[in-house]
């Protein structure tokens, strides 16, 4: 049930052959689709990575008021639509939404722009790192931190050479499956982004667009790219995993 | 969040509650939640039986299938959806089509949420110490009563954890279903896609409605889990005390 899907695809890709798959992929529009991806991937994979460590610091070192609700907002995204997640920005940044208009004024493209669909990428991909170091700083416990603060370690020196190592494969884990959800994003997309060809359109967005317009042949060839990268995901996640497991 | 309360409350809560229980609305948010309700069910069962036999049954290859089970999160949703459509589609290669059915949109829910169970029940299996089971066996329990007593109290947290997040996750989810619901209206089209062509359509209050729907639902979702990790903590707090 699991393979079969992976196999279609790349029958599905090659049955007219190798030719027809290469035209498909190489279309101006898909080439700027796969690179508008990657570049929505590289500003907010780093963005989430950071916000992943200081919220998982934050939710297992730190007491502090509201950390409940915090705590609850990592989870939001997982348990949330992402049209809804798509919906809401767009009624915030849309011409007449609440932000809308002073951008508008300011001359300031959010949606249908990258910026929101940076936006919706960066929110539906939020909790991946933070929901794998958590579990990691309550294991190790803060014994050699505090060992470190006692023999004159700064803040920044006791992270960097202290807790930092000890997470650093629940980090790369996280950023493992931050990438492919950043990657494969759809629903929330779908919503600020327009779908202007050339401009607006992801690599999946572009492969439901070549399915409309009855192009199945650039549509699985598109599917097919995104699928060994998803294969390349999990054999990342087999090689890491040990790893984190034995610290 | 707070502007798409706002967006919907616009009208009023006459108009809110006209958009919600149009009908179309109305079809869309009962087969997203029941088709979830489904997957969650056969989730329950299935996700448990595979973390069961990943945990405690060798057999060649294990590693393997352990690794694929973890698919659905790196494939993206809407490959999933194109390449289940050519598997069970009008050129099926199994000689099963249900394309554009909602037989199709149960089984494209139940590809993408088949990891959560199995990821939740996994690590308490592991921890699970295999004396107390071997203790009421000793006593004369049967297979059935060890399960029931012994085991099944322990993973149940992680079970309802882990089916709450792919109850979350069916109803909201769009990326798989967009292609291979067909999303005929009252029949195979889902909240999400519901909201996805009325803000494609220019109805903004319609589709800031029904999403406020899903966002409760979200919420509570939300909400249970903490209760369940609550529950689950303090039990260990008291076992760690002993």
């Amino acid at each position: 049930m699991l393979i079969g899907p992976l196999a279609m695809v790349f029958w599905r890709t090659f049955e007219h052959g190798a030719d027809a798959a290469w035209n498909a992929l190489t279309q101006p529009e898909t080439i700027h689709a796969f690179k508008l991806t990657l570049l929505i991937a590289a500003i907010a994979v780093p963005l989430n990575t950071v916000f992943g460590v200081v919220a998982a610091l934050a939710i297992v070192r730190r007491r502090f008021p509201g950390k409940g609700l915090l705590n609850a907002y990592i989870d939001l995204p997982l348990a949330l639509s992402p049209v809804v997640v798509g919906l809401s920005l767009f009624l915030l940044y849309g011409r007449d939404g609440w932000f809308g208009g002073w951008l508008e004024r300011n001359g300031i493209d959010v949606l249908f722009a990258l910026p929101a669909m940076v936006l919706a990428t960066v929110f539906v991909s939020l909790p991946f790192v933070a929901r794998e170091v958590v579990p990691t700083l309550r294991e190790i416990g803060d014994e050699q931190e505090q060992a470190a603060k006692t023999l004159g370690a700064s803040g920044w020196q006791t992270f960097r050479r202290i807790t930092l190592p000890a997470i650093r494969w629940a980090v790369v884990y996280g950023v493992v499956l931050t990438t492919a959800r950043c990657l494969g994003e759809y629903g929330a997309v779908a919503v600020v982004s327009g779908r202007i060809q050339g401009e607006t359109e992801t690599a999946t967005l572009r492969v439901e667009e070549r399915y409309d317009s009855f192009d199945l042949a650039g549509a699985y060839a598109i599917s097919l790219v995104l699928a060994v990268v998803a294969v390349l995901v999990l054999v990342a996640m087999i090689v890491i995993k040990p790893r984190e497991e034995s610290g | 969040m707070a502007a798409l309360v706002w967006e919907s409350s616009k009208e009023g809560a006459g108009g809110f509650w006209e958009v919600v229980t149009s009908p179309q609305a109305v079809a869309a948010l009962k087969l997203s939640l029941g088709a979830a309700a489904v997957v969650a069910l056969v989730n329950a069962v299935v996700g448990t039986v595979i973390a069961w036999v990943l945990v405690r049954d060798e057999f060649p290859g294990k590693s393997i299938v352990n690794s694929i089970i973890d698919l659905p999160f790196a494939l993206p949703t809407i490959v999933a959806g194109l390449t289940l459509l050519a598997l069970y589609g009008p050129t099926s290669p199994v000689g099963i089509n249900v394309a554009f059915t909602r037989t199709a949109i149960v089984l494209a829910l139940l590809f993408v949420t088949l990891p959560f169970v199995v990821r939740t029940v996994q690590p308490v299996l592991l921890e699970l110490d295999k004396e107390m089971e071997e203790a009421a066996r000793s006593l004369g329990a049967s297979e059935r009563v060890v399960f029931t007593r012994v085991v099944l109290p322990n993973i149940l947290p992680g079970i309802l954890s882990g089916v709450a997040l792919a109850f979350a996750r069916a109803v909201g989810e769009i990326g798989s279903l967009v292609i291979i619901s067909g999303s005929l209206p009252y029949k195979t089209e889902v909240a999400s896609v519901y909201i996805l062509t009325r803000i494609e359509g220019g109805d903004r209050a319609g589709a800031a409605a029904v999403a406020v729907v899903l966002l409760v639902v979200s919420f509570a979702v939300i909400l249970g889990i903490g209760i369940l990790r609550h529950f689950a903590t303090r039990h260990e707090a008291a076992l760690e005390e002993r």
